[in-house]
Formats: structure tokens, sequence, C-alpha cells
């Protein structure tokens, strides 16, 4: 192993990313020995580790996600907190991904790494911003690594929603989100633009709206759409799972237009693919700027790119003068859209 | 052009036709002309205004894109005109932007050399929607989801009119189509089309559904054979000739070898096909033809073009579509007799009798080489559209194939991002080498939404190579593949190239070593090709053919 070359000391094996001076993986997707999870989306947060160091939010959500199957041991560690792990110290600063989202900092004889996770650079309500840690090795994200995506202010995208509840009285808007994280922060941006009306929710995404209310998150008045008369929910917006889109569970609600969240909206193919009227091009993803931005902020000299479009960003990375290497991981989705349903 | 962009914008996301209907009728009645003209023209497809696509685009994003970033780009989004308008520096302050027709005129009028330039001053000044939209208006093929049709009706709705009524003077018409507005808007009568060689709406036919057979009247009806061509109508006036395909694009530029040789006042019904002294050849030969802006003395002789001649919608000052089919038919046999033209012959219609003869004829149209059957009630009018009950087509049943997955494509416009063109192969046996997979067509239909998620998973985790937008896949799923016939084709690996082909089942269930072979493929051309050459030709000498 030789600190200054990246690749023999951390590196893919089947279970995941693994640091071998630390004995440690990085989100890895099968059950493992020891596990570091930078937050708690189902494809990073796996079930049935042995010891799970998270932060102490990941590790309430996948308490409340997977239940008996969080893993054995729970370390929490909070924010900046050094911890020595075999021949390492490792640390975690937040990601601004979703509530309680890290990046996870190893440093390891001298020389840094930061794995991101999935991080985002825009303010969110409902979690820690995004911290700018300098590195030698900054391991990015790439879900939205192609040019063409640049997220909308969040502001503008609201104001076009209310604008269509506004016009359309005696529908119900339905937007469909991921049900941790995107979800919870749309209702807080939704309130922030002056909607206070009830907000009614799909039975999948009640029980982490509650969680964030706990977590002192304000979210307003929500009430869930079961057990409720169709004509109370006209005019209002209702928050489900994007798999509820085109259920059936869709025709309770009074002439639905359909709305969804997500950085993907902006090419109106994958919008058209999904049926829906009022796409919403908000995401807590990086979008190209904001990854071009993070790298150069990094001041690392080499960028490894874990999942989406790393062709590209591979690409600019090196017209950037670094190294760049994509890393094929398996067992990771297309995020932003995946049918993410908490138990 | 804010008012524009935010019409497509709101048709791209609007599910409901009423609903387009409704917003494409509400932009005609706030729009000024003649900007609501051009934006008829743009939805209807209409709109004639030619640039320079690929290089006008080149010249826009050089120094201002990395090219590599662009291809990537382009090839994930899946469409040039949003992959430019997305890539495009934001405007801190974006305007509203020139008025359509302002747009129309300067690309019409400029220098082709200024155009990059101009069209860059524009998009700096838009916001991506705007962007969106002035590229989609300059490349052609706004893919909003409104057919011509749909446009048509849209203005039709505006005016409180029909829309055959609009149809029937619309080829008369060109943008900004000032008197059709004067016209719906009552400020002026219907546009004068008198003279002018426009085009009537075609009467189609409806598929035969099993039960529709037996309860059919057979002596009420007459059979054609169905030639596998396309659809046109020629339609003249005062020397004015034109050759309409069945969607009312005039093709007449790419055929003098046909538009030439018709003279008169008349509207005719027929095939387009290249013929070889009596013999059809291949689809393929006709598609040499099709879509050409100028065609070569070398094209006209090797494909000669031929109008077989289904029906007569006017002769002279006579409006034949209220007569019964019959009495049109008596009429074109006439006009025909009085009129020889190498380039046109009638198609010969089929006496039948009984319901079993016109299923033992309908049988044998695989081994005839022809594509199958039309059945006219003999007192049917010409009317426009798919009337029910008046004709009928009668497909000769598809072949199949057990074929494999070998190659995905990602799809353009809806199926961004989906590996939704699909290149399949069949084994071909080597002495001494394993047996190997050779392509033998291609196709992008006949799967449900879906499977379609299904195989592009599926796809994404069986990935052996990739080719840009293409990736080569490992053997694992087989297709039975529909098509209407097989032909020998040296461009093709394979040597043979399908026509028609459509995904009938995927086999999931199949190993793939139980797919077809090459072989089989191959005895099925000897079947439809030899056919061709010889049954067919006989059946073309004689007008009337009676098979009892």
């Amino acid at each position: 192993m030789t600190p200054e070359q990246f690749e023999t000391w951390l590196y893919p094996d089947e279970t995941g990313l693994y640091c071998a001076p630390g004995a440690f993986h990085i989100d890895p997707h099968r059950a493992t020995e020891t596990a570091i999870v930078t937050h708690g989306h189902a494809d990073h947060a796996r079930p049935s580790h042995k010891h799970v160091y998270a932060s102490p939010e990941t590790l309430a959500i996948m308490n409340l996600r997977l239940v008996q199957q969080a893993g054995q041991h729970h370390h929490a560690m909070v924010s900046g907190e050094v911890v020595t792990m075999g021949d390492v110290d490792v640390w975690l600063a937040p990601a601004g991904h979703v509530l309680g989202s890290m990046q996870v900092v190893i440093e390891w004889q001298g020389q840094r790494a930061v794995v991101s996770g999935d991080y985002k650079r825009r303010p969110d309500p409902t979690c820690a911003s995004f911290e700018v840690v300098p590195c030698d090795l900054f391991v990015t994200e790439a879900t939205f690594g192609l040019p063409v995506f640049r997220h909308e202010p969040d502001d503008r995208e609201i104001a076009r929603l209310l604008t269509s509840v506004a016009e359309q009285p005696e529908r119900a808007h339905l937007i469909g989100a991921y049900g941790l994280g995107k979800c919870q922060r749309l209702i807080a941006l939704i309130r922030a633009a002056g909607h206070d009306a009830p907000i009614w929710l799909h039975g999948a995404t009640e029980k982490m709206c509650a969680f964030y209310q706990e977590q002192g998150i304000e979210l307003g008045e929500l009430l869930p759409v079961a057990g409720a008369e169709k004509k109370d929910m006209a005019g209002s917006i209702v928050m489900a799972p994007p798999s509820a889109l085109q259920d059936r569970w869709s025709r309770r609600l009074p002439d639905a237009v359909t709305c969804f969240a997500s950085g993907w909206m902006r090419v109106r193919g994958r919008a058209r693919q999904r049926g829906v009227e009022l796409p919403l091009i908000i995401s807590d993803h990086a979008d190209w700027p904001e990854l071009i931005q993070t790298i150069k902020e990094t001041g690392a000299r080499e960028v490894w790119v874990t999942h989406g479009r790393e062709d590209a960003l591979c690409h600019q990375i090196t017209k950037m003068g670094k190294k760049a290497r994509a890393l094929a991981l398996v067992g990771r989705e297309d995020e932003d859209d995946s049918e993410d349903v908490a138990p | 052009m804010h008012a524009f962009a935010t019409l497509l914008d709101r048709l791209v996301y609007t599910p409901s036709r009423n609903a387009k209907l409704a917003l494409i009728a509400d932009y005609f009645a706030r729009t000024p002309d003649p900007d609501r003209g051009w934006a008829l023209a743009a939805l209807a497809g209409d709109l004639d205004i030619a640039i320079p696509v690929r290089r006008t685009f080149a010249q826009l994003l050089d120094g201002r894109v990395d090219p590599e970033l662009y291809r990537l780009s382009r090839d994930y989004v899946g469409d040039t005109a949003e992959t430019v308008a997305l890539l495009w520096p934001e405007s801190d302050r974006p305007e509203q932007g020139p008025p359509l027709a302002d747009v129309i005129e300067t690309i019409r009028t400029a220098d082709r050399y200024a155009i990059p330039e101009r069209l860059a001053a524009w998009l700096d000044m838009l916001d991506t929607n705007g962007r969106w939209a002035l590229l989609k208006l300059l490349t052609g093929g706004l893919r909003v989801g409104v057919s011509a049709r749909l446009a048509k009706q849209a203005a039709a709705q505006h005016g409180g009119k029909d829309v055959a009524e609009i149809e029937e003077v619309w080829h008369g018409l060109s943008a900004p189509y000032g008197s059709l507005f004067a016209w719906l808007d009552g400020v002026a009568d219907v546009p004068d089309i008198t003279g002018l060689p426009v085009f009537r709406p075609l009467m189609l036919a409806n598929p035969l559904e099993d039960k529709d057979l037996e309860t059919l009247d057979v002596d009420a009806f007459v059979a054609e054979w169905k030639w596998d061509g396309i659809r046109v109508q020629l339609s003249a006036a005062n020397g004015d000739v034109r050759l309409y395909s069945r969607s009312g694009d005039d093709i007449g530029r790419a055929f003098p070898d046909i538009v030439r040789t018709i003279t008169g006042n008349l509207v005719l019904d027929g095939e387009l096909l290249v013929m070889r002294g009596n013999i059809i050849a291949p689809f393929n030969d006709l598609q040499q033809r099709l879509n050409r802006k100028v065609v070569s003395a070398k094209m006209l002789k090797d494909f000669p073009a031929h109008v077989r001649l289904y029906d007569i919608l006017r002769d002279g000052d006579i409006d034949l579509r209220e007569e019964a089919w019959h009495v049109r038919r008596k009429h074109l046999e006439a006009w025909s007799k009085t009129h020889p033209n190498p380039r046109l012959d009638l198609s010969p219609t089929v006496i039948v009798n009984d319901r079993n003869a016109l299923k033992e004829i309908w049988n044998d149209t695989r081994t005839n080489g022809i594509e199958g059957l039309m059945l006219k009630r003999r007192e049917s009018p010409y009317l426009a559209g798919r009337p029910k009950g008046h004709w009928f087509k009668w497909k000769r049943a598809p072949l199949t194939l057990d074929t494999v997955l070998m190659y995905a494509e990602r799809g353009s416009g809806k199926r961004s991002s989906f590996y939704s063109d699909y290149t399949f192969g069949v084994w071909v046996t080597h002495e001494d080498a394993d047996d190997e997979l050779v392509p033998v067509g291609k196709a992008y239909s006949g799967f449900t939404d879906k499977e379609l998620r299904q195989v592009d998973k599926w796809v994404r985790g069986n990935t052996l190579q990739r080719f840009g937008p293409v990736r080569s896949v490992a053997p694992g799923i087989v297709f039975e593949v529909a098509f209407d016939a097989v032909h020998r084709s040296p461009r093709h690996k394979s040597g043979v190239a399908m026509r028609f082909p459509r995904i009938h089942r995927i086999r999931w269930d199949k190993p793939v070593e139980e797919a077809d072979r090459l072989e089989t493929v191959m005895a099925l051309i000897g079947e439809t090709e030899l056919a061709n050459g010889d049954e067919t030709s006989g059946q073309q000498e004689g007008e009337q053919l009676s098979l009892l």
C-alpha cells in the first residue's frame, strides 16, 4: 500500500468501496463487517451490517426503515468528530443531500481522501449544508454529470407549482417525490413560499415526515390521504412516492395533476416517459455547475466518479488538469427517480 | 416568441386531446396575424424554412461548448435542438424575444452565413424554454404531440367550422394563412381553391377482424389486391400536377417520371410502386426513390416508378366522390381506355362469390407475394377518413422467427435514455468454431412500456460493450419477431433484411440456444422472392381477374 497511490488502499471490491488500512466499507451494497454509511437512502444504507458508523440521524433513519435489519452495532459519529479505525483517522462532514447525510473524510499517512456520498450545494431547510473539505482524493457522485443539467432556482419551481394549484382549484396536485428527503424538503419549500393549507400524505410518506418533525423541522399541517373524502383534497397538494403516480391509488384524488420533482425533469423526454403534467426541476443532487465547483474547491489532485454519467464528468475533470477515474460500483441506482418507499 | 414557446411547452405536457385543442384554439384567439399563421404552419409541419441544421449548429457551438461534452449530452437527451437549448449559457435577464413572424422573416431573407450569429443573439436573450422552442422551430419536427390534423382541428374549433372544410382548402393555401384566419374569424368568405390541384382527404380502410369476416355480406363487396407500395393521390389542375402521399405531403418532385405524364383536370387514387416491365420490384426499391429532393437519370432508369390506380375522385368538373364505388370504377375504366399511359394501370378487381373462396385467396396472398386483400363495399361513396363498414384491409398473416437480442440503442424523444431500439440475430453454424449470432433486423415497436422498462434494465445489466448510444449485450433474451417478408441484402452481414419487423413477444422463458438459425431465414426468402418474380406478373395482365 502506497499512500500517494490511492487505489492501493481504497478500492472497490465485490461488496463496495473498501478502505484497507481502516478495514471498513463505505456504503457497501451488501452486508459486511464494518460499514460507514453516508445517508439513509436505500441504495446506500443496506441491511444487516455487523458494525454501522453513521450520523445519529442516519442511524435513526436506518432503524426506522430497516427495523430488525438495521445492523448489529450502531456507532454514532457527530459531524467533525475524529474516530480512529485501524490505521486511519475518519470523520464526517455534512453533505447537504438529506437529513443526516455526510461525507466521509479518511486520513492515512498524510493523505486525505473524501468520499462525498450524494450531495448538493444549494441551501435546504431540512438539512445541514455541504461543507467543503480540502483533500487529495475526492470521490464524487455524478448523478447529474452532464452539462445539460442545471437545476432551476427552487423558489421559481415552487412558484410554478403554486400558480398551477391556484389556477385549478377543482383538481389536486399530486407530487411524486422520493420518500426520504425530497418529500420533506418540498413541503418545507412550499411552506416557505407562504402556502399554509394542509398538505396530504400518501401512507408511505407519513412515517418519515413525522420523523423530520420530531427532529424539529417545521412542515406545517399534514393530513393522511387514507380515509379522506375526495372533495376535501380539491385544490390542495398531495405528496406520494413516485410509484404511486400511475398507480390506481391516485384515483382517489380529485382529477390529479401529476407532478414530479426531480433533476431529470429538465429533459423533456424523461418527463414525458412518466406522463408528468407538471415537471418540477428540484433535486437533492448537485447539478453540473455544482459538481464542477465542488471539485475545484476541494483542490483534489485526483477525482473518482462513483455513479451516474461518469463519462462526461471524467472528461471535464481531465480537462481541469486532474486525474479522473470512473468507479463502477455495483448496486447503485439511477437516483432521483427510483422508487423509494419507506417500509 | 414567448407566447409560442409557452404554447409548445404546455402542449408537451398536456396528455388530453381536448385540452390540447383548447390550448391551441386559445392561442389562435389571442395571437395576431401573421404570428398565429406561422404557428399553425409550424404545428401542422408545413413550415418550410430550411436552415442547414448541421452546419449552423456546428458554427453555433464552435468555441462555446466542448465537442465531447456536446456529444455525450446529445446522446443522453436524444434531441439536438433540446440539447443545444439546455447547454446554452443562461441569460441573467431573459426577454420575450422577437415575434414569431420576425424570426421566420429573418431566417428566410438572411444570408445563410449570417444565420448562426443571428441565432446566437436570440439564444442569448431567451430563457431555456424560449431557446428550445426557437431551435425546435428551425430544425423542423416540433414533436409536441400535435399532428397536422390536430392543428387543423384546432383551427376549425377556433372558427367554429368542421375540420373537413379546412382540409378541403388546405392545399390551396400557404403560410401564414391570412385568408384562412379571415374566413375563420368570419370577416371573409371561404378561400377560393378553384383551379388548384388540391389534396382531397383520402378514404382509408379498417382492419378486418375475424368477427367482421363471419358477418360480412360477401355479395355486397368486391376484393382488390393490396399492393406493397405507398398509397398516393394524383391531383392535376390547369397544368399543375401534384403527387400527394397519404398524409397530404406533395412528393411529386421525387417522381418526375410520373408527374410529367399527367395532363388535364383530375384526381386519381392509387398505389405508388417501382415496376420493371410487368414485375413489381420489392418495397426496398421504392424506398430508394422516396425522400429525395433530386432524382438522377440513373435513379429514374434503375427504379422506374408506376402508379396502380384504385379510384377516381374527380374528372374535369365532375366531383365523383358522392358516387358509389361501382360507378367510379366504371368511370375509371373508361378514363383509362381513353388515356393510355405506360406509367399507370388499373388495379384489377377480384370477383369473389363466397366466404370460403375469399379465405382461400387470402391464404394464397403470401405465396403470391401480395400484401393482402382490400374489401370494398360496392355502394360505398368516397368518404374522407376511415368510415366504418365501407372498406376493409385484410393483411396477410405475418411470418415469425425466434431471434436473439444482440444490440440495444437508446431511443429519442419520449424514449430518450431508454434502450428501445433492438437489433436481433439468428444463429449461424460454423464447422470449426462455436455457433455465432448474425444480425437479421432491427425493431423498436411491438412491446409495452412495461416490457420496455424490463428490457432496458436487462440491457444495462448485461452489457458487453458500449459504442456511443449503442450497447452490445450478452445473448440472453429471445425476441419472437413478426415481419412481413425477408429479402436478400448485401449490406447486411447475414445477407438478409426483414420488412416491417416488430417485436411480437418477448420470450423470457426460452433459452437462446433454441432461437432460429440462418438457414430457416434463408428458406423464407426463396418463398417470397420467387413469388414476386413469377406469380404476380401473371395476374397483372388482365384488368379483371375472376378466380372462380
